[in-house]
């Protein structure tokens, strides 16, 4: 009997993953285990292992389409079964169905449209009840010891992807996720007693997080011809203007908000920055979204201000501070922290005076930011002063911005920040 | 160490246990001057005279009868019944008065008394010769029941069974009583009650008894040789059975396959795999499966007859299903 097999939450607060690409295509014959295709949740990019074994015989959803949890995305049974005549889901949820106006979603669906025939667009989405397990967000099948184990671990087993028949989470799924889910000893004083004994390798699992991190920024440096632009900003201007507005004792506003809408008004003046490469085609993003790489301890992650242009600065604080602290907690959902059309990285807090960054895409630029640091300056009546410099870095792909183009948008960046009232010029 | 058949095995624990008791005495079809159907109780005329080795007419419910009076009379019977599918006709004898008579005498009659014979599918047998029934006498309280797959154990369980002061039926099979084994020339019991870890393995446990040991001794072979290392647990003894050393292993594998060659339903086998599921519920990261015979009446088609018992590949393939293993 042909089985429909669901999107299943891959994360315990995943409500729809969007299928990144499948490991599978009809025909195939697959065991419980195998990876069917990778999800993109609100998390990480996970694998998602096929709940019983048989041959595909229908791939229901295409690769970049977002599936809410419990719709069914395939179809696996025996080889040559027929498959019941699906009622085609309604068009997916758009990605940005939570973002702000004007973006659009950059997934495979909106090249390759898709068919709806119209006798059936009228029909509910779908005929057969989902399973009550389904529709709350959690695979609950587990196996006692796994139960027992996970307990004994201190591991929700609503978060263990299971292998076992109808994804049921048994012994190996607990002990994987154990080991993956950095749970390795946290004792990484050094004591004198270890300090005479041979420090040994060890292998840590690759988290789908750190997987999605090495896979889309090695395509971005091995694909995007790099090249970085360098200047020194004088931000005593900037600083001070900060500096007031912060003793108007409202909020605090954040050295990021500021970069974030000075750059937002750089890029609103050479669109070609704000840019997509497509192959055929160079998209220009009519909404300015702007990422901010943050470090997790899991790794890197970017939450996204969408439409900064249209913000003020305190307006991109605050969404900023909530986006962070989300981050912070794990809660990002992917139109959250996806399609960032420009990114800033910055180091300062670390020290660091200068770095160049890799270009996060799909966006054709990255700005690098160093610590603002006081440095002797030699003004144009070449007296020397003190000023507080911030060296920053612009990496651009060169297929989409030539280095006067890129060199443009630096100039009027840094004029900007040297002296903002250019905001309004 | 002397290698000798489960028949002979059996034959040193008759004649041992008649030596050393006189009111042991062996009753039954052909038991004398043939020697037995199986010739389990070969010499034993001769040795011990017809007071002692009876030869009985073709009437099962009498002369099982007549052991349980005796045993109630302060004998120790030893009933040989030519096969447990014969013995369906002294089914009354066995439960209602051997099962029965300590309890509703408030223990003033003891019965020791021993019922054996062989059991479960010989070969080319058909439909009513060929019968596992072990169900029928595990079923009844009052009775023990022990189920030797082994020369060794065989000849120490039905040497407990005859000093036993309760009714035990001994389930042998004819295709056993070829088998070859380790005795020892000293003396020797196996307790009743107590099953034995015929292979250590770290897995899975395989939870069987009797003849099919063998098919699972050979599956674990198999296995072995794909790294699955298997833990058998030999019951011996069916009723009453040894739970502990079933779930000690269990405890270690984290999987449970019976295989037993009766039918699947109400058995043995569904019973243990019941009891497994029940008591080492939160050790568990499989469902309990049990391998049995099909249910259906022994075909006599040899081919068919061979498909409806346990066999090496089912019990590959039920240990694989507990191991989240694919075919």
């Amino acid at each position: 009997m042909a089985e429909r097999i669901p999107m299943i939450a891959l994360s315990p607060t995943m409500e729809e993953g969007r299928i990144l690409s499948w490991k599978v295509k009809p025909g195939d014959s697959v065991k419980g285990g195998m990876v069917l295709c990778e999800v993109e949740t609100d998390k990480a990019t996970m694998e998602y292992e096929s709940p019983r074994e048989g041959t595909v015989l229908k791939l229901i959803r295409q690769e970049g389409e977002s599936v809410k949890v419990g719709e069914p995305i395939a179809w696996i049974g025996k080889p040559g079964e027929q498959v019941p005549d699906e009622v085609e889901p309604s068009r997916p949820s758009p990605l940005y169905s939570q973002a702000a106006e004007g973006t659009k979603p950059t997934t495979t669906t909106e090249t390759t449209p898709r068919e709806i025939l119209p006798e059936k667009a009228l029909s509910p989405v779908s005929d057969q009840p989902l399973a009550p397990h389904l529709t709350t967000g959690v695979s609950t099948k587990s196996s006692p010891l796994a139960r027992k184990l996970a307990t004994e671990l201190g591991i929700d087993i609503r978060r263990v992807p299971g292998s076992g028949p109808s994804g049921r989470v048994i012994k190996r799924d607990v002990l994987r996720f154990h080991e993956s889910a950095g749970k390795l000893p946290q004792k990484e004083v050094v004591s004198t007693a270890t300090l005479s004994q041979p420090r040994m390798d060890r292998e840590v699992p690759v988290s789908g997080m750190r997987a999605t991190i090495a896979k889309r920024l090695s395509e971005s440096f091995f694909t995007a011809p790099h090249y970085f632009l360098r200047v020194a900003v004088q931000m005593d201007a900037l600083m001070d203007a900060r500096s007031r507005y912060n003793a108007e004792g409202t909020q605090k506003i954040s050295l990021n908000a500021f970069f974030i809408k000075l750059a937002a008004e750089a890029l609103r003046r050479h669109p070609q920055i704000n840019s997509t490469w497509k192959g055929t085609t160079i998209q220009i993003h009519g909404s300015i979204d702007i990422g901010l790489a943050v470090a997790l301890p899991e790794g890197l992650i970017t939450p996204v201000v969408r439409n900064c242009a249209g913000k003020g600065i305190r307006e991109i604080d605050q969404e900023l501070t909530a986006l962070i602290q989300k981050a912070k907690q794990g809660g990002l959902k992917p139109e959250e922290y996806t399609n960032a059309t420009f990114t800033i990285s910055n180091l300062g807090s670390f020290g660091i005076e200068e770095f160049t960054a890799i270009i996060n895409p799909p966006g054709s630029a990255i700005l690098a930011l160093g610590e603002i640091r006081k440095e002797p300056v030699v003004t144009d009546q070449d007296e020397i002063v003190v000023r507080r410099v911030l060296r920053m870095t612009l990496s651009c792909d060169h297929r989409t911005i030539d280095g006067a183009v890129g060199a443009a948008f630096l100039k009027d960046l840094k004029d900007m920040m040297e002296d903002p009232f250019r905001i309004l010029l | 160490m002397p290698i000798i058949t489960y028949r002979e095995a059996l034959n040193q624990a008759l004649d041992e246990e008649m030596a050393r008791d006189e009111s042991v005495f062996l009753i039954g079809e052909e038991v004398g001057e043939y020697n037995g159907a199986y010739k389990v109780s070969k010499g034993l005329l001769d040795k011990y005279g017809p007071r002692r080795v009876i030869d009985t007419p073709i009437t099962e419910l009498g002369f099982t009868g007549i052991g349980v009076g005796a045993a109630m009379a302060g004998l120790r019977p030893v009933v040989e019944w030519m096969t447990h599918n014969f013995a369906l006709l002294a089914l009354d004898q066995v439960v209602n008065n051997a099962a029965k008579m300590r309890y509703m005498s408030g223990g003033q009659f003891k019965l020791p008394i021993v019922f054996r014979g062989p059991n479960g599918p010989a070969e080319y047998l058909a439909a009513q010769h060929s019968q596992a029934l072990q169900t029928y006498w595990t079923h009844v309280p009052g009775l023990k029941v022990v189920a030797p797959a082994t020369p060794y154990d065989a000849k120490g369980l039905l040497k407990s069974a005859i000093r036993d002061d309760n009714p035990v039926v001994v389930l042998e099979g004819e295709l056993m009583y070829a088998w070859k084994g380790e005795v020892p020339e000293e003396e020797y019991l196996v307790p009743i009650g107590k099953a034995d870890v015929k292979r250590e393995g770290t897995d899975v446990t395989i939870v069987t008894y009797s003849k099919p040991l063998k098919v699972v001794q050979e599956a674990a072979d198999v296995l072995a040789q794909e790294g699955i290392q298997v833990e058998i647990v030999d019951l011996r003894t069916l009723r009453p059975i040894d739970e502990e050393t079933v779930y000690q292993s269990v405890r270690k594998t984290n999987r449970a396959v019976v295989v037993d060659e009766s039918w699947p339903v109400v058995s043995v086998g569904s019973h243990m795999a019941w009891l497994i599921s029940k008591n080492c519920f939160d050790v568990l990261d499989a469902q309990v499966e049990l391998v049995a015979s099909e249910d259906i009446p022994m075909p006599y088609n040899h081919t068919l007859e061979l498909a409806a018992q346990p066999s090496v590949d089912k019990v590959i393939a039920a240990v694989k299903k507990v191991l989240y293993l694919g075919e």
